[in-house]
């Protein structure tokens, strides 16, 4: 009964366009702003071997302290993932990952026990600083909550208090593993089982912290909450993990940074994110994603291999992703939506953008398992120089999922002539009472509205970045006020010199 | 008149123009010199080579000057960049404006405002400011304010679009405007309101020059000088009363002209 179809866009271009129009001396007069959160922070660091085994799994857990059922829950997932194939259905070309030679746990030294901020390591507060999350007491964002992940661990979340007396937990999830492992242990897995992929059982395996959330029933929690993650190690893998639990009638918005300094070789990063939102409950989930990137030979990079799931559980409940792509030199991300409540809401926004020789596969998924579940997939793709960018999607109307309805739209922007962009929507219907609704295009920045602009005195490289923040109008209207803002400022930034 | 005009320096000096893209020459020698308070009209047949000829003062990097120079104010500007020639004051309304999807007319309207005025060592405008300015200049085109909020020419009618050229005109003050056909596709209400508005800008001080095919916009704009091109060159310079012949003979009447040269 079911209807499944798969298209595929493959848009080239072979018109040179830029080369005749680009004044050589103007392109090279610009200067390449560098990555600007390429520094390695100087400290002291405790690792752990490099390699994966039972062994490392049993040291994480016992350096962590955690209890049985957690021990128990990574060697399960370890079990699983040596089973698995790494998958190569991803539009996606990098060299093989070797997993024995990846340190699975690092974290700066410091006293055991840290009770205050006046604590944590100056030199973490000043990488923190530089990256423009302030912690401490006297600076900190005014109206954001902030946990702050270097490495392995959690350094510090800041207002703790303040959000305890609405009853909302944030914190690592080291800490909730300790303090409230009742819902750890109830939620753990459950969006995103350890099997579930090979990227996602090695997290399961591996996880050594990321922030939980806790929403009480009936609260709105009273400021944005945001975990920034950094990367300092070379060889150390980032395997973060994020539970956010939004309780019936509560609601939440999380923000999501990343950065990490630049090296030669590529470093892992796979991390798992899970929501669950119950009755009524709504969790806008917004990410900012803008680890090294490699450079312009495609040396170095994260390699970001990521699970995000989100489970609208209860009724009337919406789950809604946006998401800035720019770093990494290979992306696999797709943050999707199981919609099992009556009326639940799914959506996706998203601005991936690729320059130099990075390749990113992104998109979503989009189950509608309820009756008159709705889901919205705004998807913007811009490719400069040799990059490759592709969307795929899924959409899947399940039997049950009667009245249900989504609307897909998928954009793709190249710019210059060796870029190339990709669109993969997998669309599954089980349920003919409901609607699908899918539009694609692809576009090309032209010599004439560049022209156009710069025949009104605006400089050619701002001419770019307008047409480009235009295209991404529809979704950076979607993100926080103060992350919109960054998103198009770290968009013209990694677009310098690109076009050329 | 003419002669006082001259006393001043010129605006626009082409000096033997020749230009070519992909290595197929357009222009082939074209001279034109404008000072201030003039207009002129430029006419031909399609292809003649006046939009080219409009495109390459503007700057347009497809096409390269093989020969010949381009001085405004003074300067050679033959290397300069597009968006440096608008700033310093020279504008081009084009026959066929562009769509900028995404882009909003006003921000647009804002940054390319600014970008003159910052040549100008003017202050420049924050939204609020620009907002009371362009409100001014809506006036002169007879615009709507809800132009502002939608992308740039997206949408717009053929009117729209060439009102829109007017009004950005209006805003950035050229010394120089040259108009490609600007009165194409525009109804009788529409041309009267877009000549009453360029008339409006256009002073003692700034220099015009209209291409055109039809006499319509220079019985609304009176031009001092006709050029007649054909084949990439001006083959013939007459006042006012060569376009009213032109219309009346047709362009093969100009046919001759090219035997005898």
């Amino acid at each position: 009964m079911g209807v499944s179809f798969v298209r595929v866009y493959k848009a080239n271009c072979n018109k040179l366009f830029l080369d005749n129009m680009v004044n050589e001396n103007l392109v090279k007069d610009v200067v390449k702003e560098p990555y600007k959160y390429g520094f390695v922070t100087d400290i002291e660091t405790e690792k752990i071997e490099k390699g994966l085994n039972e062994d490392i799994i049993k040291l994480i857990s016992q350096k962590k302290e955690e209890p049985r059922f957690l021990l128990d829950f990574r060697l399960k997932a370890f079990k699983k993932w040596q089973k698995m194939k790494e998958p190569d259905w991803a539009a996606l070309g990098y060299k093989k990952i070797d997993y024995q030679d990846i340190i699975y746990y690092s974290a700066p030294k410091q006293k055991e026990k840290i009770s205050s901020l006046d604590e944590v390591d100056p030199k973490l507060l000043e990488t923190f600083d530089k990256l423009g999350i302030p912690l401490t007491e006297q600076k900190k964002l005014t109206n954001v909550a902030v946990d702050a992940v270097f490495d392995s661990v959690s350094i510090a979340t800041t207002f703790r208090e303040e959000l305890a007396k609405h009853g909302v937990i944030f914190c690592s999830i080291s800490e909730a593993v300790k303090n409230h492992a009742d819902l750890i242990e109830k939620y753990l897995g459950t969006v995103v089982p350890a099997s579930d992929n090979y990227f996602a059982a090695l997290n399961s395996a591996v996880f050594s912290d990321g922030s939980f959330v806790y929403i009480p029933k009936g609260v709105t929690c009273p400021m944005d909450l945001s975990s920034y993650f950094r990367i300092n190690s070379g060889d150390t893998g980032q395997f973060e993990r994020t539970l956010i639990i939004a309780e019936e009638s509560s609601s939440v918005s999380y923000l999501e940074g990343c950065t990490a300094p630049m090296f030669d070789t590529n470093t892992l990063h796979a991390a798992v994110v899970e929501l669950i939102a119950l009755d009524d409950a709504s969790i806008k989930y917004s990410t900012v994603q803008n680890w090294y990137a490699g450079d312009e030979e495609g040396v170095g990079g994260i390699f970001n291999f990521v699970t995000k799931r989100g489970k609208c559980l209860g009724k009337r409940s919406k789950i809604s992703w946006s998401q800035v792509e720019t770093g990494s030199a290979i992306t696999w991300k797709y943050p999707s939506c199981l919609l099992l409540g009556e009326e639940s809401v799914g959506e996706f926004y998203s601005v991936a953008l690729t320059n130099n020789l990075q390749q990113a596969d992104t998109g979503t998924k989009m189950i509608h398992i309820g009756p008159k579940t709705k889901s919205t997939i705004v998807s913007k793709g811009i490719s400069a120089g040799n990059s490759k960018n592709s969307y795929r999607g899924l959409v899947k109307m399940g039997t049950k999922a009667t009245g249900s309805r989504n609307y897909s739209q998928c954009d793709s922007m190249l710019i210059g002539d060796q870029a190339s962009a990709n669109t993969f929507p997998y669309i599954k219907s089980q349920q003919p009472n409901s609607e699908i609704e899918h539009e694609a295009s692809t576009c090309r920045i032209s010599e004439d509205q560049l022209f156009y602009l710069q025949s009104r005195g605006i400089e050619f490289e701002e001419a770019v970045s307008m047409m480009v923040s235009g295209f991404c109008r529809d979704v950076f209207n979607q993100l926080p006020m103060e992350f919109a803002a960054e998103a198009d400022k770290l968009l013209a930034l990694k677009l310098e010199g690109s076009v050329g | 008149m003419q002669s006082k005009m001259k006393e001043s320096d010129p605006i626009l000096e082409v000096e033997n123009l020749s230009a070519s893209t992909d290595n197929l020459p357009i222009l082939k020698g074209v001279s034109l010199t404008v000072y201030p308070g003039e207009i002129h009209a430029i006419m031909g047949r399609n292809g003649c080579g006046k939009s080219t000829f409009s495109k390459i003062i503007a700057g347009h990097p497809s096409y390269t000057i093989t020969n010949g120079e381009i001085k405004f104010l003074g300067e050679n500007i033959n290397s300069l960049e597009p968006e440096e020639r608008s700033q310093s004051g020279i504008f081009l309304g084009f026959q066929y404006p562009i769509e900028i999807p995404g882009v909003s007319n006003l921000e647009f309207l804002r940054v390319s405002t600014n970008a003159r005025r910052k040549f100008l060592n003017k202050e420049e405008l924050d939204t609020f400011d620009f907002e009371e300015l362009v409100k001014e200049k809506l006036e002169i085109v007879k615009m709507d304010q809800a132009f502002l909020s939608r992308s740039v020419n997206q949408g717009f009618s053929g009117g729209e679009k060439k009102r829109n050229e007017i009004l950005q005109m209006a805003l950035l003050e050229p010394k120089i405007a040259i108009l490609d056909e600007t009165d194409s596709g525009l109804d009788i209400d529409a041309l009267r309101i877009v000549a009453s508005g360029i008339k409006r800008i256009s002073n003692a001080q700034t220099g015009i020059i209209l291409i055109t095919h039809y006499q319509r916009l220079l019985d609304e704009i009176k031009p001092n000088y006709v050029h007649v091109m054909s084949d990439g060159q001006i083959i013939k310079t007459g006042e006012s009363d060569l376009a009213l012949e032109l219309e009346k003979k047709g362009y093969e009447w100009t046919d001759n002209f090219i035997k005898e040269t």
